[in-house]
């Protein structure tokens, strides 16, 4: 029987939440690395026991740690990430050019097909490898050397490259996304890359259509549909039909669209989640009531998703990379908030069911599907 | 032999348990512990000193013999209580709350 893996990263540990298919009993597992900021738990898709993590903390750095055998031990990999080639500068807080600094590991995004390699999307934003699962890495220095990186400014959470698609149906074809520069595609690799915002309207921006400067939360793509993205942005909800040269709004009847993850249905291109959040300056659900929002329609016409989240006094927050689906042939779909809660449906988003209650603040989820 | 007390953070990190032991050649400077220390736990890189300018992070501190060293110059000889190993050296994370 098929069973899942839940990866959870807090910020003061990691945790492993299993169950079988049914997914209605949960065995927890952590904290692994007590005390440390986990800011991302993933598995590789070559190889489900292949986990790597991403360990930091304010007083002691970065750590990158590894598991082969599906987070039960760990073992630290490499985690010197220089910046390739001159350091330049990008805009900061109060507009004077400001060195790239290495701050922390936001992302970690494995392979499709090769257990040995990963990606990491890091903080002063740039874009790192390793094809020795995680003992070294290595800048893919085109996207911080994009001539629109001095213009590039910090959102308030830091200036981190927090998300990675990889495109298995179109090679060399990936995308990121910076906060707060906006998304970025390459076509070779991740050597080049151009900017795709085309088609977003930032306010907080001097030129609301400006080609870059527009603070992207999260992008999402159905691996079956890699030319459809979706795009929850600082405000408004996107989506975009031709792998990112144009953006349009959907946020339809949502009750704000403002929000962090973005996620789409495992079997459903079309079926899409969000978690609408109050506002930039009030970062709780509206009417504190915590409600995920689907769209069957890819957007537009969005329903709220009610039965088993608290309806009343929940002041809780869903960060950008604490929500993940499963691929189970009813798909599960799982969240993360800051009050430490980690919430389950089996059922596409129609009950839901917390897993775990009181963790530390949830900065990430992620879910393995197992044979 | 030189004592050194690390953070309980990084005795995870570095699976110790209790004290680490160091045999460090004259003169034995903050640089030459610290240098020690990461050859036999390559895992504390970066942790304790900036990778790339070899400087204290910021929230670490360095105490002995109930002084504050931090801020010495890190080729200045340590105590001879700690050269000696009546006295240890203690890596401490700043005290900041989190």
């Amino acid at each position: 029987m098929s069973s899942v893996r839940v990866l959870v990263g807090t910020r003061k540990g990691a945790f492993v939440l299993t169950s079988d298919g049914k997914r209605e009993d949960w065995a927890v597992s952590g904290p692994h690395f007590p005390g440390w900021e986990i800011y991302h738990v993933k598995g590789s898709p070559a190889d489900p026991d292949r986990v790597f993590a991403s360990q930091c903390s304010g007083w002691f750095g970065q750590v990158i740690q590894r598991s082969d055998d599906g987070g039960q031990t760990w073992s630290p990999a490499g985690s010197e990430f220089g910046y390739a080639g001159p350091t330049g500068t990008h805009q900061w807080y109060d507009g004077t050019p400001h060195p790239w600094e290495f701050a922390r590991v936001w992302h970690l995004e494995p392979s499709l097909d090769d257990p040995g390699t990963v990606y990491a999307g890091v903080e002063d934003a740039g874009l790192f490898r390793s094809t020795d699962a995680g003992q070294t890495w290595q800048e893919l220095p085109g996207l911080r050397g994009h001539q629109t990186g001095p213009s590039w400014q910090p959102g308030a959470g830091g200036m981190c490259l927090h998300t990675i698609i990889l495109d298995a149906s179109t090679p060399g074809r990936m995308f990121t996304a910076i906060s707060a520069a906006g998304a970025f595609r390459s076509d070779d690799a991740g050597q080049t890359w151009r900017p795709v915002n085309q088609g977003l309207r930032s306010e907080g921006i001097p030129d609301p259509h400006a080609e870059v400067g527009h603070c992207v939360h999260r992008l999402a793509m159905h691996p079956a549909r890699p030319s459809v993205l979706y795009m929850q942005k600082h405000w408004d909800v996107m989506r975009s039909d031709d792998g990112g040269d144009s953006w349009h709004e959907v946020s339809g009847n949502l009750p704000t669209d403002f929000g962090f993850p973005i996620d789409v249905h495992a079997h459903e291109p079309e079926t899409v989640y969000v978690v609408p959040i109050t506002s930039d300056s009030h970062h709780f659900p509206p009417e504190g009531k915590l409600r995920v929002y689907r769209s069957r329609t890819g957007g537009d016409d969005w329903e709220p998703l009610t039965q088993g989240l608290p309806q009343q006094h929940c002041y809780v927050n869903v960060l950008r990379d604490a929500m993940a689906v499963d691929s189970l042939d009813a798909c599960g779909i799982y969240f993360g908030t800051t009050g430490g809660q980690v919430y389950g449906s089996a059922d596409a988003g129609d009950t839901w069911a917390p897993i775990v209650r009181d963790l530390p603040a949830v900065l990430s989820v992620e879910v393995q599907t197992l044979p | 032999m030189i004592r050194v007390v690390l953070p309980a953070h990084l005795r995870a990190l570095a699976r110790v348990g209790g004290e680490v032991h160091l045999d460090v050649a004259p003169p034995v400077t903050q640089r030459s512990v610290l240098d020690a220390l990461e050859v036999s736990y390559p895992v504390l890189r970066g942790t304790i000193r900036d990778r790339g300018n070899g400087r204290r992070r910021a929230m670490v501190r360095f105490f002995a013999c109930q002084e504050d060293l931090s801020h010495e110059p890190p080729d200045d000889p340590l105590p001879e209580a700690v050269t000696s190993g009546e006295e240890p050296y203690l890596i401490v994370g700043a005290m900041a709350g989190g």
